[in-house]
């Protein structure tokens, strides 16, 4: 079965090592981000790891002129079409507390921009009555913290919008995965304080294939983050309120 | 973007506190030039891969391959691909890095900073000889290296003392194949082991040595002898990790008697012809991850040198100074290295290469301290990958290019930035 994929946010290292595994089964990919130069090196090398094609494209969460281009170009690939979005930027919460400007480009980057982009090209794949969408989130939108509210606030729309999207894009034989990752060792969480239990990136990319090839709807990633969060979740309002996690 | 972190050499002997930075993408290395050297895999043994109280940047997120060219075999790659990812992603089209390393962990900028050599160097040479172009950023600025350039002689066996190699272009060679056909045969002493590998045809040659034994059996072991082939066997299987640090005793004098007494008999006395997975021919250690936790908590060290062709007598002495020291693992690798390679500190040399480990007991660096001394009495040379106990007048004495070296990183390092323990152990880069 000939794949597509759109990667969009295809520098960060999940996308990366989503990309390499796609590669190996000979998916054709379209690496999207602005970082132009470093999309053509994740490109030749899924071309060299065995890709149907690998392109590099030009794709801002906060422009939506350079949405269409990528659809059109995914357009023209016969078989499934399918879009893995891992976009998303967290500033440190107290520059966004001293600077509530900021807000705006988290909602853009982590919710708004992929939303529109995915809600775009969603009429494409209901055309084919085949393929998946997959939407990383994060278990931060699970429950807001002081910790990083803002970007919790912006992934928990991103994850309503992708429960949304699945129950209309399961109509037309498509799929929705929403990843919920916990702590990946990513640049994102190099060097912060606090962090355990932490997944290479390559084994979301594991957990995500997995979890379309058997049609699971919200994964956590590593899986045991879904038992963490159950419990944060559960823990009452007024004692959660005086918490700090 | 820092990260202060602990870290330690392969050998678990030394250990560093510092900060690292891993970059993800290849634009991020140039802010970074100036603030610390690169970091590999650190399959170092000793302290060359350790900053300790100072920073580093690991370049293991930066790996990917960037174009090949199936007509000769060029491939550009970053500097963090390991050399073990490239064998078996290329095997099965033909082409296999030139020369690997024991370890298939090592990466493509360790392999050129420590100018790494493989089973065929008799052969083949060493990794630098098979690279066409490298580029480093450096603390004053971006810079392309190509072979013959002094920037070139002073990256390769450079210790990371040039910039951070951000991607290489390395010629790979053609093979026949994915898997290997060995020929183990056992030799019974070290005359005949020499003789034996003086006159290897193979393309791929490897002594195991019983560094347990002396008198008679002195220098007894496997001669292995590989060339590439096609056909099917069974995938490797999967690697075994040892999950905890192992007990003192576990590698004591009786157990690796017995141990290689038992390994020498395996090959029956008429030899015998396998055919192998190429990770199982190349990278034996590698299916046991961190199987450096073998040695326990206190760590090991590994002695490594290259001794004259003419100089097998010093061999013999320091073969039977190891055996009688009761000290020695089941480690222990005898080679003939070929004609040597560009590089002002570059290692390999035509003579013959022995390498031992000895787990850290009593008496573990005062007999690497002797065998130092043995080997620049001899004329020879240790490899700086693996040391940690060498004197500075030593090293000096043993690498005479040494000053020509200095004065080239000095060139591209004016302040001295990239400086590593073992750099600043052995006094390389010291005003002078």
């Amino acid at each position: 079965m000939k794949e597509t994929w759109v990667i969009l946010g295809a520098t960060s290292s999940m996308a990366r090592g989503l990309a390499r595994l796609l590669a190996a089964r000979g998916a054709g990919l379209l690496l999207a981000g602005r970082d132009m130069a470093d999309l053509e090196a994740t490109a030749s090398d899924c071309a060299l790891r065995g890709a149907r094609f690998a392109e590099a494209v030009k794709f801002d969460a906060r422009d939506p002129e350079t949405f269409g281009p990528i659809i059109a170009r995914l357009g023209d690939e016969d078989g499934s079409l399918n879009c893995a979005c891992f976009v998303g930027s967290m500033p440190p919460q107290a520059e966004i507390d001293a600077d509530p400007a900021l807000i705006e480009g988290v909602i853009a980057d982590s919710f708004t921009g992929p939303a529109r982009f995915i809600t775009q090209l969603a009429p494409l794949i209901e055309a084919r009555q085949m393929g998946a969408v997959v939407g990383v989130g994060s278990v931060a939108g699970d429950r807001g913290r002081v910790g990083n509210y803002v970007y919790g606030a912006s992934k928990a729309g991103f994850h309503a919008y992708l429960s949304g999207l699945r129950n209309r894009l399961t109509r037309a034989g498509a799929h929705v995965v929403t990843v919920k990752p916990g702590f990946v060792d990513t640049a994102m969480t190099w060097g912060l304080p606090g962090m355990f239990l932490v997944a290479p990136p390559e084994a979301v990319g594991q957990s995500i294939l997995k979890a379309v090839e058997k049609g699971r709807n919200v994964i956590y990633t590593p899986f045991f983050w879904r038992y963490i969060m159950m419990i944060i979740r559960a823990v009452p309002e007024p004692i959660f309120k005086k918490m700090s996690i | 973007m820092w990260k202060a972190s602990e870290y330690a050499g392969w050998g678990r002997v030394h250990r560093a506190e510092g900060e690292l930075a891993r970059p993800e993408r290849a634009r991020a290395v140039a802010a970074l030039a100036s603030e610390g050297p690169a970091l590999g895999a650190r399959r170092s043994y000793g302290d060359a891969c350790l900053v300790d109280g100072g920073r580093a940047v690991d370049m293991g997120r930066l790996d990917r391959y960037l174009s090949f060219d199936p007509e000769n075999g060029l491939l550009t790659v970053e500097a963090g691909c390991a050399l073990g990812q490239i064998a078996k992603d290329f095997a099965g089209r033909g082409w296999l890095p030139a020369v690997m390393p024991g370890t298939g962990f090592a990466t493509v900028g360790g392999g050129i900073a420590m100018n790494v050599h493989g089973k065929n160097h008799h052969g083949a040479g060493a990794f630098g000889d098979h690279v066409t172009e490298i580029r480093l950023e450096t603390p004053s600025g971006a810079k392309v290296a190509k072979p013959g350039e002094p920037l070139f002689l002073a990256t390769v066996g450079g210790l990371g003392q040039t910039g951070i190699i951000t991607q290489a272009t390395l010629k790979l060679t053609a093979c026949k194949g994915d898997l290997m056909m060995v020929t183990e045969r056992r030799i019974p002493d070290l005359e005949t082991f020499c003789d034996l590998l003086d006159a290897s045809q193979a393309t791929y040659t490897v002594g195991w040595i019983d560094a347990t034994v002396w008198g008679d059996n002195l220098g007894r072991g496997i001669l292995e002898e590989g060339e590439t082939g096609s056909g099917l066997v069974p995938a490797a299987k999967r690697g075994k990790k040892v999950p905890f640090d192992a007990p003192g005793w576990a590698l004591s004098s009786p157990v690796v008697k017995t141990f290689n007494a038992a390994y020498y008999r395996r090959v029956p006395t008429s030899g015998r012809t396998v055919v192998k997975p190429i990770d199982d021919f190349f990278f034996p250690l590698d299916k046991i991850h961190d199987w450096n936790r073998l040695y326990g908590k206190a760590g090991f060290h590994q002695f490594q040198c290259v001794l004259p062709v003419d100089r097998r007598d010093a061999l013999r002495k320091m073969m039977d100074k190891i055996a009688r020291a009761g000290l020695a693992s089941p480690l222990a690798v005898l080679k003939r290295m070929g004609p040597g390679s560009p590089g002002y500190l570059s290692f390999p040399t035509e003579g013959y290469t022995l390498a031992v480990d000895f787990p850290n007991r009593k008496g573990a660096a005062p007999l690497v301290h002797d065998l130092n001394a043995m080997t620049l009495e001899a004329g020879g040379r240790i490899y700086l990958a693996k040391d940690s106990i060498a004197t500075a007048a030593q090293v000096k004495a043993m690498y005479p290019d040494w000053q020509i070296w200095s004065e080239a990183c000095d060139a591209v390092d004016p302040e001295r930035s990239l400086i590593t323990d073992i750099v600043k152990r052995l006094e390389l880069r010291a005003a002078t």
